[in-house]
């Protein structure tokens, strides 16, 4: 076969063409890429300041190995220690004088050693610095910003379900005079991001006396334009007979919309339940604008503020990103499919 | 056909069935609250449904949801406009004296458009210098790895799910966590430069040099948001049908003919979502790249949103006027773009 | 134009065999129809022709030229998809020209080509439409224009028929048959329909479960129909398959109650089950003596022709058809008799049993 055949050559199930190999490479190189940041993160959490400043930094999170030692009131750190015969052994360190350290065997306290610093090597092994996650909790505010982005997340969440699928189903079942100025006034929310209207709002907010409160932050996104199109989307689909059948029945437009429709809706419930929780908890620019005093701040407000500080205590901060990243990573091993389909679906709209 | 599996459900036996018992006896108790709650709000509801009939309740419903886009998406767009017009410090309107254009002029007052330093408000023509060249840049790299990689998993590849939930990862976390992450790993002591000084390079201080700055903006941008638009391309390659590419290759055409005239042309429609989606996103960046540099060094990342946040709200001065100025502006462009967006989708629909 | 040969061509989808070993061998030329029901293999068959599939085993010959390892683009077939597959972004003219593009010919070629067979499917006013703008029927002949423009060795047709319209299919059916007649390629057709497959084929091959049944022209299959399965299946009105047995050489009763038939019963053994078929075209009534007595359970007048489907104790319903309208009621009783000759014998495996064993 020709050359030019040869590299236009189909690729069979079974047969191993080159483009297969550059694919699964690719590929490989992707999952590296988008994990190992993430990974390296929490590796990065667990070890302690002193270790975090070592340069090149080591994989794993280590610190050094103590000892308790009969006769010393303090466990010791452990050494391995090149002695003067050129043994190597591991020792307890009691104290330096200078360039000499006091040396002694942990199994036989008796035997003391004097061996030049220059001879130590610390004796490390694997431990989590979890006081990283527990000192920020309690010494900083943390616990306060992880429940204001709780509260805020599922506050706004609630709202967001409860309005836009009323909107929804307005906009899905009935035919009414200035529907399609509705559908008009839905759609062109769509055009206009926070971005550009932060100080306006800024303003509403302050006259409604919201400003530094959590409420200033959960109202101006409850109702979301994606929101109500994802919802209609899904009601449009839902039989008019049973309607039409609860509405024989006596029943008032109100329990046709709770008992009959946001049932059924439920799976388009779930999936903008799933978005309000993911944008809400990562959401920035606006609180970062309307919430000026610490105590209100939510959880990535108070990450942004931890690093402006002139010395940034990246043990605490790193512990407290991995903290914020949990219901993210939740969501992903749990939900991931929902999402998929989610965005496939109005991403194209 | 597209394969949509991908996440697996891991719960050992005897802890599924006591969240089971939990969940019904959680779901029961709510069941019972809502239940309840309806009941009495069904009361009022009633009535008003006596009172305006059946029809009408569609407005009762479309109430919330409107009033809320009126007092926080409307209102305040039109209080922008207002706001551009006036001058002074204070947040209320009738505290500001009515300047006519001047914010404007004050705005475009350039002795050239291209060189930010000859104007009046110079931060606002960096930012918008700075947001272009970071919007071409993340434009291409994001749209051409998106479409690789999308390309890649139409390919028949084991594992497409976990493969695509693995790009996706990046794009559900906080921009906040994005910066950090990064920025951790691009510190003076931090993992790459710990790798350059491996392979025997120096130390580079990203954060100082202001190319390096922009760049990793860009990639950082582009390390978080690849995944929603591979998706996206995704599920437009995996609409074409199969036996398109059997006739091909009956018609023995070769792979990047295969490529070129019939997958290209046929995933368009969805490039051109991506495409524009993309630009109206990146014209609007400021969470990553604020976090991640502050706008540095200097003002060599700063965005037109950080611009206009920094002069409502992070300045000495809060200057209200020429924030909402700005803002205008920067509202016209993504009008536009918007525009655009629809009317391609539209089409798109309708064909 | 070339032949195909197959040998012990076998695929299995992971542990699931479908064919199970095809031996067969087309000449230049021939117009083969691969008929069945459905799940009997036949389009896997095609794809595995074309090499859209591998084969889990064996070895296919185009001109003697063993292509088992060889990709689609490399054979040198042109297929004609049961939905067309047409480019739906490229006009008519370009969706022909695509394939000659890739051949490396020149423009004028390429346009002299297209034009021709455009002219002879007779699109040569659709040639700058795109397939949406086209009627199922148009579309399906751009499909087989495509083909035809790369003058292939073979010609490979997917059940092309299959979505057009009753009335439509009969009018493509004899296009079809003038286009083979007219440029003498080697085709190869895959259908469920057996009627398109005896109005149209050299010759048929018969495939059940991944297996060739039989092959042979029209009529032989029509006539001398290997086994049971080929005899129900070819023929509309089905053949009437009945149960019999072996009276003695020459001699098997149909049914219980029935007057022995002469038959010939080959080397079967007095007293062996067999079942004697018999097709509703070749049963006559019986003026004087009778083969079988059944009572009519419904007539149908289709003025040309008359079908009775009538029963006797102990049979299924026998379908008998008769030319012109033919007065009878429901109910009535219905003598019947068989010609030796037009009565076939079938194993108690279903094979068919010939004179002389």
């Amino acid at each position: 076969m020709r050359p030019i055949q040869l590299l236009s050559a189909r690729h069979r199930a079974g047969r191993w063409h080159w483009t297969d190999i550059a694919a699964y490479a690719y590929l490989a190189l992707g999952v590296v890429l988008m994990f190992a940041p993430v990974v390296w993160l929490v590796l990065s959490s667990f070890k302690t300041q002193a270790s975090l400043l070592e340069f090149p930094p080591k994989l794993l999170p280590l610190s050094q190995q103590e000892v308790r030692v009969q006769g010393f009131p303090q466990p010791l750190p452990l050494f391995a220690a090149t002695l003067d015969n050129g043994e190597r052994r591991e020792l307890a360190q009691v104290r330096r004088i200078g360039l000499i350290a006091q040396m002694v065997d942990p199994a036989d306290p008796k035997q003391q050693y004097r061996v030049p610093t220059a001879r130590l090597v610390a004796v490390r092994h694997l431990s989590f610095a979890t006081s990283n996650y527990t000192e920020p909790l309690q010494k900083f505010a943390f616990t306060r910003y992880l429940w204001n982005s709780v509260f805020v997340t599922v506050i706004a969440t609630l709202i967001t379900l409860l309005i836009n699928s009323m909107a929804a189903y307005a906009l899905s079942i009935y035919e009414f005079r200035g529907k399609t100025i509705a559908m008009l006034i839905v759609i062109g929310t769509l055009m206009i991001p926070i971005t550009i209207i932060l100080v306006p709002v800024y303003l509403v907010v302050t006259k409604l006396g919201l400003v530094n409160s959590l409420w200033a932050v959960i109202l101006p996104g409850a109702a979301t334009p994606t929101g109500v199109f994802l919802l209609r989307q899904y009601m449009l689909t839902l039989p008019r007979d049973l309607i039409e059948a609860a509405r024989m029945d006596k029943a008032s437009e109100w329990q046709i919309y709770w008992r009959i429709v946001m049932p059924l809706a439920a799976p388009a419930l779930a999936v903008l339940a799933i978005f309000s929780v993911m944008w809400r908890w990562n959401e920035f620019l606006w609180p970062l604008a309307v919430l000026t005093r610490t105590e209100s701040f939510t959880l990535q407000i108070g990450l942004n503020a931890f690093q402006g500080e002139l010395q940034t205590q990246w043990n605490y901060l790193l512990a407290m990103t991995v903290v914020s990243l949990i219901p993210v990573a939740l969501v992903f091993v749990f939900l991931q499919r929902f999402i998929a389909t989610g965005i496939a679906n109005t991403g194209m709209k | 056909m597209s394969d949509l599996s991908g996440s697996t459900e891991l719960q050992g036996a005897p802890a599924a069935s006591l969240l089971s018992v939990l969940r019904r006896a959680g779901g029961a108790t709510l069941d019972a609250g809502l239940d309840t709650v309806s009941r009495l709000i069904d009361i009022p509801m009633r009535l008003l449904q006596r009172l305006i009939g059946e029809r009408r309740m569609a407005y009762v419903f479309l109430l919330p949801n409107l009033a809320f886009f009126s007092l926080f998406v409307f209102v305040p767009l039109v209080i922008n406009l207002v706001f551009s017009f006036t001058g002074g410090e204070s947040l209320f309107p009738s505290q500001r004296p009515y300047v006519g254009t001047d914010q404007y002029a004050y705005l475009f007052d350039c002795g050239s458009y291209f060189d930010p330093a000859s104007c009046r408000v110079d931060h606002f023509w960096r930012g918008v210098a700075n947001t272009l060249r970071f919007t071409v840049f993340q434009l291409v790299s994001m749209v051409t790895f998106s479409l690789v990689t999308a390309l890649i998993l139409n390919m028949r590849i084991r594992g497409r799910g976990f493969f695509r939930a693995v790009y996706f990862f990046p794009v559900l976390l906080s921009p906040v966590v994005v910066a950090l992450v990064w920025k951790w790993i691009l510190q003076r002591d931090g993992l790459l430069n710990a790798g350059l000084t491996m392979i025997g390079g120096q130390k580079i201080l990203f954060f100082v040099d202001p190319t390096w700055a922009m760049f990793w903006s860009v990639f950082v941008s582009v390390w978080a948001h690849m995944g929603f638009y591979t998706l996206i391309l995704l599920a437009g390659l995996q609409a074409i049908p199969s036996e398109l590419y059997e006739a091909a290759e009956m018609d023995a055409t070769p792979r990047w003919r295969v490529l070129w005239r019939i997958t290209l042309p046929l995933l368009w429609p969805n490039l051109i979502v991506v495409i524009v989606l993309a630009l109206i996103r990146g014209v609007q960046t400021f969470d990553e790249v604020f976090v991640l540099t502050g706008g540095g060094p200097g003002t060599a990342t700063l965005m037109i949103v950080q611009y206009i946040y920094e002069t409502a709200f992070a300045s000495q001065v809060q200057n209200f006027g020429l924030a909402a100025a700005a803002s205008v502006v920067l509202g016209v462009v993504l009008f536009l773009l918007t525009l655009a967006q629809l009317t391609l989708t539209r089409r798109r629909g309708a064909s | 134009m070339a032949g195909l040969t197959l040998k012990s061509v076998r695929k299995a989808f992971g542990t699931v065999a479908v064919i199970h070993g095809i031996d067969l061998a087309i000449a230049d030329g021939e117009f083969i129809v691969f008929v069945g029901p459905s799940g009997c293999g036949k389009s896997t068959l095609l794809r595995i022709i074309a090499g859209l599939e591998d084969v889990s085993s064996g070895e296919i010959a185009i001109d003697a030229l063993d292509v088992t390892r060889l990709p689609a683009s490399d054979r040198g077939l042109a297929m004609v998809f049961q939905s067309y597959a047409l480019y739906p972004h490229m006009t008519v003219y370009q969706n022909m020209a695509f394939a000659l593009e890739n051949m490396g010919l020149a423009r004028a070629e390429i346009d002299a080509r297209v034009r021709r067979a455009a002219t002879m499917l007779r699109l040569t006013d659709y040639l700058a439409r795109k397939p949406k703008a086209l009627s199922g029927g148009q579309r399906q002949r751009v499909a087989i224009g495509r083909a035809i423009v790369r003058d292939p060795k073979i010609f490979l047709f997917d059940e092309p028929l299959s979505n057009l319209d009753a009335e439509l299919r009969v009018a493509t059916r004899k296009e079809l048959a003038a286009l083979h007649a007219e440029i003498g390629g080697t085709m190869i057709y895959v259908t469920h329909d057996q009627v398109e497959a005896m109005t149209m084929a050299d010759r048929i091959v018969v495939l059940r479960g991944g297996r060739i049944e039989q092959v042979g022209t029209p009529l032989e299959l029509y006539n001398r129909p290997d086994n049971l399965f080929v005899a129900g299946f070819i023929g509309s009105p089905r053949m009437n398959l009945l149960p019999a047995q072996v009276v003695s050489p020459g001699l098997a009763r149909i049914g219980e109650a029935g007057q022995p038939v002469k038959v010939a019963t080959g080397s079967l053994a007095a007293g062996a089950s067999a079942t004697v078929g018999v097709r509703p075209e070749h049963i006559a009534l019986a003026e004087g003596p009778a083969d079988l007595a059944l009572s009519i359970d419904l007539v149908e007048q289709l003025g040309g022709e008359t079908y009775f489907y009538a029963s006797a104790p102990g049979l299924p319903q026998i379908t008998v058809r008769q030319n012109g309208q033919v007065p009878r009621e429901r109910g009535e009783a219905l003598c019947v008799r068989f010609e030796p000759a037009h009565l076939h014998l079938f194993d108690a495996e279903g094979h068919a049993v010939r004179p002389g064993g």
